[in-house]
């Protein structure tokens, strides 16, 4: 793992709670909208706070797909989860939510979970993707037998 | 009744959403490391490659249905119940399909992982 990579998985979950804050923060000043005002669905992403949010959910997504495309899902997943640690520390500090004792004891479970799974390898099954030196001395090969048999 | 309902949205949600997270884990790993990719190919040829991958357009399909089985989940039942059961089943839910669907070797470090987050997600919702 390298320091780039574990940059993008912080970015997973930053970008997770900056998005969801946003939005959440976003519907709230929007008021109710109701399922069956169409309109007033499509108009509220143009809110400020709630399209910068969506903007944060794409970065997210963006980072989560480059996470996986070079570590294993059962290696992203919980890794990522420091999302709700950090979701956790925003309520409690900035918010100045109360946070349960339960809700700590489930910030200590998640810390143990990301530990545990950041000791061992990113990735144990192989990337399907070939590279392209495999393509060229494919092809390569391909060639030579080509020729040979004529 | 009502209960029935819940734990049915629950287990629509938790199905979906695996099957949306191991679908784009597959097309991932398919498209191979995405930085290296981009340094050879640029970044339009990554998102053609992504966008033009069968199970990453499966995947995302099986997301939004995870987001409109939750949206339904949550007009039939609580959102203290709803939320924390299917963020933290999917936890475990994706561990058991990583293992059958893309072969990855999840050991007894990668469960305790899986177990100890799902059970950290359900007190966080107490």
């Amino acid at each position: 793992m390298t320091f780039r990579q574990y940059l993008v998985l912080a970015g997973v979950a930053i970008f997770a709670v900056t998005g969801d804050c946003l939005v959440s923060i976003g519907m709230k000043h929007a008021g109710s909208v109701s399922l069956h005002d169409l309109p007033g669905m499509l108009l509220v992403v143009f809110r400020p706070e709630v399209a910068l949010g969506v903007l944060f959910l794409m970065a997210f997504f963006a980072c989560y797909m480059a996470a996986l495309s070079w570590a294993d899902l059962t290696y992203v997943m919980p890794t990522t989860s420091v999302s709700f640690i950090l979701l956790t520390l925003v309520a409690k500090f900035v918010l100045h939510e109360n946070v349960s004792l339960a809700r700590w004891m489930g910030v200590v479970l998640i810390s143990i979970g990301v530990g545990v799974v950041t000791q061992g390898p990113a990735l144990t099954h192989p990337s399907e993707a070939r590279e392209p030196e495999e393509r060229e001395s494919e092809c390569v090969g391909a060639g030579a037998t080509a020729r040979m048999q004529s | 009744m009502n209960q029935a309902y819940a734990w049915g949205a629950v287990a629509a949600i938790v199905s979906t959403s695996t099957a949306g997270d191991v679908l784009v884990s597959r097309a991932m790993k398919q498209v191979g490391n995405v930085s290296e990719l981009r340094r050879r190919s640029g970044l339009a040829t990554v998102i053609a490659t992504v966008t033009r991958n069968p199970n990453f357009l499966l995947g995302v399909s099986a997301m939004a249905a995870a987001f409109y089985a939750m949206l339904f989940g949550l007009s039939w039942a609580d959102v203290s119940l709803v939320v924390p059961a299917s963020t933290s089943l999917t936890f475990v839910t994706n561990a058991v399909a990583a293992k059958i669907f893309l072969h990855e070797r999840v050991d007894q470090r990668r469960w305790l992982a899986a177990l100890a987050v799902a059970g950290g997600v359900a007190l966080l919702a107490l």
